[in-house]
């Protein structure tokens, strides 16, 4: 079961964090810093799964931005680590090549993306034209 | 009125929506603070408002702030009137920002109850998507059982997106509401056949997650599942069912027995890592499972750990990774396939990846044997010396002492090895496992009676080196081990060579600079020193080198009574009086040993850690009554133990050893717990994984900066453990073959004699006997206590709710509550009430059925005509 999902940029900063399970909110700020240090303190070498805790962190990380997903001990890192790349792809097809900028732009975008894909800790959908196509109707909706 | 209404909408044009806001913040870097806050004052004055259009704006604003870290629980009320909106776009707003900050601790939370259930119901299949995602991340006990009916309802929607979702929600809302679960199964199951892919893929993830924790109630899907698996082409969906496999074989091995095949099929064919990866795991499960007699399994075993191999071999570091965290697991049950992979493991340790290396020597945990330990943690003590950095390091030292210390010391064979493999690990500067090695060696001290001659030794000279000493300032550093040398030549001082040379080591000035708890260690143990001292001069008739033995102590002593920790000053004053009798003593010629070393007599065993809780309470005891009358006579016994000590003076200290036994014992007792307690490392009741998750580390994740000295430091005195890889070589070889001897007479006997079923001339592990007699104490509990008991399973795990038996079929009493409109004309008759009910209860009341359909048949009869 994922427990979380982060998106923290290289100084540190947290674009995007959905919590699958409740954390106190002074808690999820230390969680996050203490995950982005450990992220950054690797180098390209490593693998990309780390023991923190009672749970398991898979990362990746695309340019200047890294996406963390935090997970139970019985998920399969590699369907994760996978499952981030796919993320990231349907990321890159709604808003066309997209950049650190576009998520924080348009962070309630991003989070009902997510929200297609990772429901209550499981991965529902991992079908790009299934995860847009409600967007693509709540956006003509609101143009009109 | 209008100049109201203008000058609201030009403060309108003013509002900061969300891409403002954040390009606000990033403008405003150096005061962010200041600028967040005017942001969140701006916030409050828009949330007053009653346009919905701008309290969603407001909303939306807070949303992204409560993700920088600020809270918005002030604003959770108006986050329900956002959900309330009619416009889907600010609804959105509003469960979004609901679902990242409402928790079962919101108050607010049970005025939601209508609105979702109204958006639940709502024609637009978006409303009901966006109120069931949002729905996921606060559902708390009260809502679920409220909504239970109207989710199941919803898990046969005609729209796949709605079903998808409902049935995801499920799950969530099995976990609050468990008398749920039954009546709302049997959908479940039928879910699993969708025509929809998407549908389908969520029904498996829940009936996955559900089973397995309770692996037992879902074997009748099993052949459901394994239909689902020859068919399914999708790698999600495929991953989650053998994993699902994974937990039910350990209940049905005749479902192991068919799964090989097709798993290996699978191993064999597929191109995703992910996949092959779960299929390994999977395997080694059913192996697990199944007896191990069967000839095809041992070629399964073997493919799994060829491709394990080539995993690991493989240049990507995650593919390594993942090889060797499935080797860990094969480990387990078949060591002897892991074992000729010994090489590629030790490879391993020296890769540059921290989180390969610590698998690796997880890893090797397992594999050790009698034979290849010390050679394993020779190579060990090599990585030690080489690594850089202190987590790795200490991470090596705990991992070495837990490889020895294995289940009660199974696969040491020369503790003298052992032990000088710990000083060894003493050399280490910058370590906080200072108290491990400590625990390590008295643990071994006390229960090898046989080592304890060389074991003292070992740590007489310890006391003596003087760069312990110098990492005195550090807690938990290496100085701890002191503690341990301390006592053991306290404890065991009738095996010193020279115990006088020790009593004034451990007298010296420097000690003062040690923690308190070592110190108190050296007071204690000083004084055992000094009763053995005292004997031995007294059997030997050395009057005066008795009495310079007790001015030493006359001497040294003052330096502890000055301490500014309590414990080491409390004991040390004690103690000088003691001795400063026992001079008044000696001047008149009384012999006074005998007394002095009866205060230490009695053998000290170690003690179960649950051993306190196992103790039966004794009949006619009541722990709840009080003591005695409360305050008036509390004084008294404030004073009973000045009285004690008034009395000391006079009388001869007779009285204080049977106190004292017990008082030192539990005092021994006590500081073993202590020790227990503070270690890490140390397996106590499982605490929830939640506190885990939420407990922060601390202090002890400051790294501490230690100068690292590249030069072994070579003690005098200390001896090297390497010489011992070649006695102990030289020792088996011997024992080899003495025992050929032997069996070559038997052999001659059993010619002469019948025949006999010998065992075959193969060296295993039972062959090679120990060095030293290894007598190890067990752990005293008291009697007729067990010794493992119920404590470990936590009463409010959610999961064991679920544990329900589904194949029953359903009672009246489990059905759902539903929501029926309340009568208003209270003057109908209960029997009319009856045709609304029997709609949703299935109890057959044929009677009223045949009568309602012998009423319509006449009625079309008549409307025919």
């Amino acid at each position: 079961m994922i427990k979380f999902f982060l998106m923290v940029n290289k100084q540190g900063q947290t674009r995007l964090s959905k919590y699958y399970e409740h954390a106190d909110i002074n808690k999820r700020t230390l969680l996050e810093t203490e995950v982005i240090k450990s992220c950054l303190s690797r180098s390209n070498e490593q693998c990309s799964f780390i023991e923190y805790k009672d749970f398991k962190l898979i990362y990746r990380q695309y340019a200047a931005l890294f996406i963390v997903v935090g997970v139970n001990d019985t998920e399969n890192e590699m369907a994760i680590y996978e499952f981030i790349h796919n993320f990231v792809e349907v990321l890159d097809e709604y808003f066309s090549r997209v950049s650190e900028l576009d998520i924080m732009f348009n962070l309630d975008k991003v989070h009902i993306i997510l929200d297609e894909m990772v429901l209550n800790g499981c991965i529902v959908e991992t079908n790009r034209a299934r995860i847009l196509a409600p967007l693509l109707i709540l956006d003509k909706m609101s143009e009109s | 009125m209008a100049l109201k209404m203008v000058k609201g909408s030009i403060d309108r044009m003013f509002d900061k929506n969300l891409q403002d806001l954040v390009r606000g913040i990033r403008n405003h870097k150096e005061d962010e603070a200041k600028y967040i806050s005017q942001c969140i004052d701006e916030i409050k004055q828009e949330l007053k408002q009653d346009n919905i259009a701008v309290k969603a704006n407001a909303v939306c604003k807070l949303t992204y702030l409560q993700m920088l870290g600020y809270d918005i629980s002030w604003a959770a009320f108006n986050i329900i009137e956002v959900m309330s909106a009619s416009k889907f776009t600010f609804k959105r707003i509003g469960y979004l920002a609901a679902s990242q900050s409402f928790h079962e601790g919101t108050d607010v939370i049970m005025l939601t109850t209508n609105q979702i259930r109204k958006d639940l119901s709502s024609p637009s299949q978006y409303d009901t998507g966006v109120a069931l995602t949002g729905l996921s991340c606060f559902v708390t006990p009260d809502l679920a059982r409220d909504l239970a009916n109207d989710i199941m309802t919803l898990m046969s929607h005609t729209k796949p997106y709605i079903r998808k979702k409902a049935v995801l929600i499920m799950y969530k809302v099995f976990l609050k509401y468990p008398e749920s679960l039954r009546p709302a199964f049997p959908r479940l199951k039928e879910k699993l056949e969708d025509p929809d892919p998407g549908v389908q893929s969520a029904a498996v993830n829940v009936i996955c997650e559900l089973a397995r924790r309770n692996p037992k109630n879902y074997l009748s899907l099993a052949p459901l599942f394994f239909k689902l698996m020859t068919s399914s082409t999708n790698n999600w969906v495929l991953i989650k069912i053998i994993k699902l496999f994974g937990a039910l074989t350990p209940l049905e091995p005749r479902l192991g027995k068919k799964l090989i095949e097709p798993l290996t099929n699978l191993i064999h064919s597929t191109s995703a890592m992910s996949l092959l990866y779960e299929c390994v795991n999977t395997v080694i499960a059913v192996l697990i499972s199944l007896s191990s007699g069967m000839p095809n399994h041992s070629a399964s075993i073997q493919l799994c750990v060829q491709k394990l191999r080539i995993l690991i071999e493989d240049s990507d570091q995650n593919l390594k990774y993942l090889g060797l965290l499935a080797m860990s697991k094969i480990l387990k049950t078949h060591p002897k396939s892991v074992q000729s992979h010994k090489d590629l493991i030790l490879q391993c340790l020296d890769d540059k990846d921290e989180s390969i290396r610590l698998r690796a020597l997880d890893l090797l945990y397992g594999m050790v044997s009698k034979k290849n330990l010390m050679e394993i943690v020779k190579k060990l003590m090599t990585h030690v010396d080489k690594a850089e950095g202190t987590t790795y390091r200490d991470e090596l030292l705990t991992k070495i002492i837990d490889i020895c210390s294995q289940s009660n010391y199974q696969y040491i064979t020369n503790f003298e090895w052992y032990i000088s493999i710990l000083v060894e690990l003493t050399r280490l500067e910058g370590t906080r496992h200072g108290h491990l090695i400590a625990a390590q060696m008295l643990d071994v001290a006390i229960r090898v009676k046989a080592i304890r001659k060389f074991a003292v030794s070992q740590m007489s000279a310890l006391l003596d080196s003087a760069h312990l000493l110098a990492s005195s300032t550090q807690r938990n550093g290496i100085c701890e081990v002191l503690y341990a040398a301390a006592w053991i030549c306290g404890e065991f001082s009738e095996h010193l060579q020279e115990p006088h040379h020790t009593l004034e080591a451990m007298l010296r000035p420097r000690v003062t600079t040690l923690p308190g708890h070592i110190q108190a260690v050296y007071v204690q143990n000083v004084v055992k020193l000094y009763a053995s001292i005292l004997q031995q001069k007294e059997q030997a008739r050395e009057a005066e080198g008795a009495q310079a033995v007790t001015q030493l102590m006359v001497d040294r002593l003052p330096q502890f009574v000055q301490s500014a920790d309590l414990e080491v000053q409390e004991r040390a004053s004690c103690i000088l009086q003691l001795v400063k009798h026992i001079q008044k003593l000696q001047a008149k010629d009384v012999p006074v040993a005998e007394e002095v070393s009866a205060l230490f007599a009695g053998e000290l065993n170690p003690v179960a850690p649950k051993a306190q809780k196992k103790v039966p309470v004794p009949e006619g005891l009541d722990l709840d009554a009080w003591i005695n009358e409360p305050l008036s006579d509390s004084e008294s016994e404030d004073e009973r133990p000045r009285a004690v000590f008034h009395e000391e003076e006079q009388r001869r200290p007779k009285h204080r050893p049977s106190e004292a036994d017990e008082e030192e014992l539990a005092r021994r007792r006590e500081a073993r717990k202590q020790e227990q307690a503070n270690n890490p490392f140390y397996i106590k009741s499982s605490p929830s994984p939640q506190k885990r998750y939420q407990d922060t580390p601390g202090v002890e994740h400051i790294p501490v900066v230690q100068i690292d000295l590249s030069v072994p430091l070579k003690v005098p005195g200390l001896p090297m453990s390497d010489q011992y890889v070649k006695l102990e070589e030289e020792r088996r070889h011997r024992q080899k073959l003495e025992k050929d001897k032997r069996r070559k007479k038997r052999k001659e006997k059993e010619k002469k004699g019948k025949r006999r079923h010998s065992s075959l001339p193969t060296e295993s592990d039972e062959d090679i006997a120990p060095a030293q007699q290894v007598d190890i104490v067990t752990e005293e509990m008291p009697e007729n206590a067990l010794p493992s008991d119920e404590d470990d399973k936590d009463p409010n795990d959610p999961y064991r709710a679920l544990d329900i038996d589904l194949d029953k079929p359903l009672a009246d009493s489990e059905k759902l509550p539903i929501q029926k409109h309340r009568n208003t004309e209270t003057s109908k008759s209960p029997e009319k009430d009856v045709p609304m009910v029997e709609k949703k209860s299935k109890k057959p009341k044929k009677k009223k059925k045949k009568k309602k359909k012998k009423k319509k048949k006449k009625k079309k009869k008549k409307k025919k005509k």
